[in-house]
């Protein structure tokens, strides 16, 4: 008899289809939508550039900004715990009651180090840094005070902060002068700078979501008749779900990518007029890139916002395919 | 394989789709639904596909009572039924073969045994010469051949057809009459609904008629209206 083909086998017709033969299929089919997803934003090569281009530019500026920030603490990495306490001592005061005190006050468990500069040393130095070594050479008398330069055992400023009231009580002591407080500003600077960063961060992460929604939206609109025909044959939610989360990944992926490259061309541009700056202040600093962990945690972060987006909107698509 | 028990559908709007319907479809049978436009036959197919669900009353699918499927399940419970389409719902973006293939690539299919039922259920329905081309480029009657292949590819226990023969002229009718006999003789439960009085009284299958959404009569052929 000629029996239809197509026709219900009663029995084991999954038999076949063991869990080795399932899982196979299951990651061939994962490459397949992955590719036809990919395919597909290619297909539109314009609207694709536009939309990476807005991710691109919107991951940017807080990843460009975040290598600035880096580098500004590199900059001043150098100062840390560069609080000093300078003693300017009275003019009274000789080259063994100076080296007494240093004595002293090199003892202090809170206390580090303590340079003695002279003030003949004084004077050498600063005629040496200030170019004003011939009007200074017309002066009779060295004006320049024995100074004791403190560096504290702490690098905590209020630590230091108290140091300074002892040691400005010691005798002989003119002044005591706490040479910290700029670098406290500048940290101060540094921490609020990096608080906007991370805010500017999330803002422009909860952007670049909002426009992977719209954008899959509307590939979840241009696809509207193939989601219902896959679902009346028995797709379920995750099979609809995964070309437009591949669609994500692409955006996230694509658009950090862009992203990097949009700061790398940035830093290579700065490049250049960076390290003249700094041949000038004779520094040998020089900007560093995002650095490996940094361009991990870009593209990590893009990835997740893309297939984050790409579910918000299609949730939202198939809550009106429930039945009801 | 379909039971239902004072089923009933109201709309949000107030409006009861169906009302108080009662009847039995066993393995293997070949009914015709009919009723006036708006009578409750798509609404009767859309509860059997759960693509809506009941008001009040029992119905069982499959021995399952789709009220207490859970919303994870329904696909699969879509797996067990194949649906004819009375606008044929292909894909104008892949071939014939890829819409045919559709039901088996979602069940996760080895490629090799989707050929073969693809071809299969293509050489059916007579269109295994056409399984490279663009649907789009298909007449009306072959489209919905398309449509056949599809729905019986993945071998459902159910199939349902709204409208299968809507636009076709009577040869063509019969040819895919022929088609739905031949599932209903395997063991395939077909439930046709269809307004096409001339292709009821052609033959001698079940009838259930609905009429403002309750059962008007349920019995044989001609003798049924």
């Amino acid at each position: 008899m000629n029996q239809p083909a197509a026709a219900p086998k009663r029995g084991a017709t999954t038999a076949t289809t063991t869990w080795r033969h399932r899982f196979d299929r299951y990651r061939e089919h994962h490459s397949d939508v992955a590719f036809d997803s990919l395919r597909r934003l290619l297909a539109a090569p314009l609207g694709t550039l536009m939309t990476l281009l807005v991710i691109g530019i919107a991951l940017s500026l807080p990843a460009g900004l975040f290598v600035l920030l880096k580098n500004a603490q590199a900059v001043s990495e150098g100062w840390e715990g560069g609080a000093q306490i300078s003693l300017y001592l009275r003019s009274t005061v000789t080259e063994t009651e100076a080296r007494a005190l240093v004595d002293e006050v090199a003892a202090r468990v809170d206390v580090q180090r303590v340079d003695y500069i002279s003030r003949e040393q004084a004077l050498k130095d600063f005629q040496r840094q200030s170019g004003l070594g011939d009007i200074l050479a017309g002066l009779d008398e060295n004006p320049l005070p024995t100074v004791l330069v403190v560096f504290p055992a702490q690098a905590d400023f209020n630590a230091a902060d108290k140091l300074r009231t002892d040691l400005a009580k010691k005798d002989g002591v003119e002044t005591a002068q706490l040479d910290a407080q700029w670098v406290q500003r500048l940290y101060a600077m540094l921490d609020l700078a990096q608080r906007l960063v991370q805010a500017l961060a999330a803002s422009l992460a909860l952007a670049v979501l909002l426009v992977i929604v719209n954008t899959v939206r509307l590939a979840i609109e241009s696809r509207r008749d193939e989601i219902l025909i896959v679902k009346l044959v028995g797709g379920t939610d995750a099979f609809v779900r995964r070309p437009f989360l591949y669609t994500g990944f692409w955006y996230g992926l694509g658009g950090s990518l862009l992203a990097l490259v949009l700061v790398t061309g940035v830093l290579a541009w700065l490049q250049g007029p960076v390290r003249t700056l700094a041949d000038l202040y004779h520094s040998s600093f020089r900007l560093t890139g995002l650095g490996l962990e940094a361009v991990l945690l870009l593209v990590a972060a893009a990835v997740l916002i893309g297939i984050s987006g790409a579910a918000l909107a299609v949730r939202q698509h198939l809550r009106e395919h429930e039945p009801r | 394989m379909i039971s239902l028990k004072q089923v009933s559908k109201r709309y949000d709007s107030g409006k009861d789709a169906l009302l108080n319907v009662s009847f039995e479809l066993a393995s293997g049978e070949l009914t015709f639904l009919t009723g006036h436009s708006g009578a409750g036959k798509s609404t009767l197919l859309k509860l059997i596909m759960l693509i809506e669900k009941p008001s009040s009353g029992q119905m069982l699918v499959c021995g399952q009572n789709i009220a207490l499927i859970p919303r994870s399940a329904i696909p699969y419970h879509r797996r067990q039924i194949g649906m004819v389409h009375q606008n044929h719902h292909l894909l104008f973006d892949r071939t014939v073969y890829d819409n045919v293939a559709l039901p088996l690539l979602i069940a996760g299919f080895p490629p090799r045994d989707t050929g073969r039922r693809v071809r299969a259920a293509l050489d059916l329905v007579g269109l295994l010469d056409k399984e490279n081309l663009n649907p789009i480029t298909l007449s009306g009657g072959e489209q919905q051949r398309v449509g056949i292949a599809r729905a019986v590819v993945n071998k459902p226990a159910i199939l349902i057809a709204d409208e299968p023969t809507g636009n076709l002229d009577p040869e063509l009718s019969a040819e895919i009459m022929d088609l739905f006999d031949q599932f209903s003789q395997v063991g395939t439960t077909v439930l046709i609904a269809t307004h096409d009085h001339g292709l009821i009284d052609r033959y001698d299958h079940r009838l259930i008629t609905l009429h403002e959404g309750q059962l008007l009569s349920d019995g044989f052929g001609g003798a049924a209206q």
